[in-house]
């Protein structure tokens, strides 16, 4: 473990630590964990509304008359599709197809971009990115990870807080993966209606003094701060793919059911784009989604055998706390990644029976009622 | 953090209280704080002889598996079923209704190798600070 003092540490530190968050080593940084109890986070952020710190996060700003063909060119979704204000999840491959990060891209203004990538891949982002900028491209990348604060605020009630505490037209009619820039206390605010738990809500970007600003008026109007433990538990539940667990460089988006964030229909031109071609016609195993029918908690590394056989591994697991049983996410051979399939998951020396469900596990409501329902059992 | 001075302590972050014969164990409201929410508890059946300081069974967060040392030897006459459906019960009160099983010592000497609740917040206080 590296120690605590070479960990870069969140603009929000200070703040976390106040609230006596037990904070970790993460990809290089020292973030929450936790604040309240991961179960208690997760539930906030499933019946009301939560509040993470998503600092670590990469944030590249690309602009320039060229800036739609540069993010184009990095990812599997043609950047060019993007209208001002609309924002899309994309991969960065390697010429084999394999996949080096999964980000969002955003378009901001005709000429203007903000990628958003994993922490852990922040560096190979920006140099993969740059690697690309060469004329007659025109366009500049900006590094902004140190320089902004990133929150997501996630729950039903994501909407309702936002207006209340921040600004009460911030989110009029803000769609689902749509974004916009706006003031508040005399700085650029960037908000998206995007997140990683499955909820509705938000993500926001901003400089360093409004993001402390924003994080401590919004806990003290009551939302629940939540840490990287309910981020896991939540994404999961939602089936999201994780970076390093679920898709790396030996897997491609084909098999990891990310088919939908890979544009070949209009000639786009992006690294991996011949690889992905050749490799969509001939996609041997699936990423599935596996819900265990025992006690025990499938973990990722895990072997998922079948018939007695190894078949795959786990590459995400854990506790669902809405579903109270174990739930994971692995790779199977496409015979036996079909819904219903029985399987058995080796934790700890012990054999625990495992069935292929749907994917996700968890969905959130298609219309969230628009006033809190009357307590009731 | 709670250390009840009328128990004993190992290591490995159990306690054991003794009336006479029968030793109940569980683990340290420091332990259950480290772990963090509990969601799944494996306990030896009743009738299982265990040994002092080797594994009881297992104890699960939503972040984390841990193994349970056992911290003295004897056989198992029960375990704490309310605690196995409900493992929330062992972060709520860990010396009380989280306790996880009851033991009849095989040798009470062995208890003196246990930590003494002045040791025990040493030791607590020593990890806290690396």
């Amino acid at each position: 473990m590296p120690d605590s003092e070479s960990l870069r540490r969140s603009p929000l530190d200070e703040q976390h630590r106040a609230l006596r968050a037990r904070m970790v080593p993460f990809a290089g940084w020292s973030m929450p964990l936790q604040f309240a109890g991961i179960l208690e986070e997760h539930r906030a952020v499933r019946n009301r509304v939560g509040l993470f710190d998503v600092s670590h996060m990469g944030r590249l700003y690309v602009g320039g008359a060229d800036a739609a063909e540069l993010v184009s060119r990095a990812g599997t979704y043609d950047a060019r599709r993007l209208e001002p204000d609309q924002g899309h999840y994309s991969l960065l491959c390697q010429e084999d197809g394999g996949i080096l990060d999964d980000f969002y891209a955003y378009r901001l203004a005709a000429d203007r971009f903000l990628v958003v990538g994993n922490s852990v891949n922040a560096d190979r982002d920006r140099e993969q990115i740059r690697k690309l900028l060469k004329p007659p491209i025109d366009a500049r990348v900006e590094d902004r990870q140190e320089s902004t604060v990133m929150l997501a605020l996630q729950g039903p009630r994501a909407v309702e807080t936002l207006a209340r505490l921040v600004d009460p037209e911030a989110t009029q009619g803000l769609p689902r993966r749509r974004c916009t820039e706006m003031q508040w206390q005399g700085e650029t605010l960037f908000l998206s209606r995007t997140g990683y738990t499955g909820e509705d809500g938000f993500e926001l970007v901003t400089s360093v003094e409004p993001g402390r600003a924003l994080w401590e008026k919004l806990v003290a109007g009551g939302v629940q701060p939540c840490g990287l433990g309910a981020r896991d538990t939540l994404r999961l539940e939602a089936a999201l793919a994780l970076y390093g667990n679920d898709i790396d460089t030996t897997t491609n988006p084909w098999e990891a059911g990310l088919g939908w964030a890979v544009t070949l229909d209009d000639g786009a031109d992006f690294v991996g784009r011949t690889a992905l071609e050749a490799a969509r016609t001939r996609v041997g195993r699936h990423l599935v989604c596996l819900m265990a029918l025992g006690p025990g908690i499938m973990r990722s590394g895990c072997v998922i055998l079948h018939g007695g056989e190894q078949v795959g591994r786990v590459t995400s697991g854990g506790y669902s706390p809405t579903l109270e049983a174990s739930i994971a996410m692995g790779y199977l051979p496409s015979s036996l990644a079909v819904e219903g399939t029985n399987v058995e998951v080796e934790v700890r020396g012990k054999r625990l029976p495992a069935r292929v469900v749907p994917r996700p596990f968890y969905r959130r409501p298609a219309a969230p009622p628009s006033s809190p329902k009357p307590a009731s059992s | 953090m709670a250390v009840p001075p009328e128990l004993r302590y190992s290591k490995e972050h159990e306690w054991v209280g003794v009336e006479g014969d029968i030793a109940t164990v569980g683990i340290t409201d420091y332990a259950q704080e480290q772990l963090g929410d509990l969601v799944y508890l494996d306990l030896p059946k009743v009738g299982t002889a265990v040994h002092q300081f080797e594994k009881l069974g297992e104890i699960e967060s939503v972040k984390a598996v841990s193994d349970l040392f056992s911290p003295v030897s004897g056989e198992v006459t029960e375990r704490n079923e309310e605690a196995v459906k409900s493992p929330e019960l062992v972060n709520q009160d860990p010396y009380g209704r989280g306790w996880l099983v009851r033991l009849t010592l095989s040798d009470a000497s062995e208890v003196d190798k246990l930590l003494t609740a002045e040791q025990y917040e040493e030791l607590v206080a020593q990890e806290q600070a690396e």
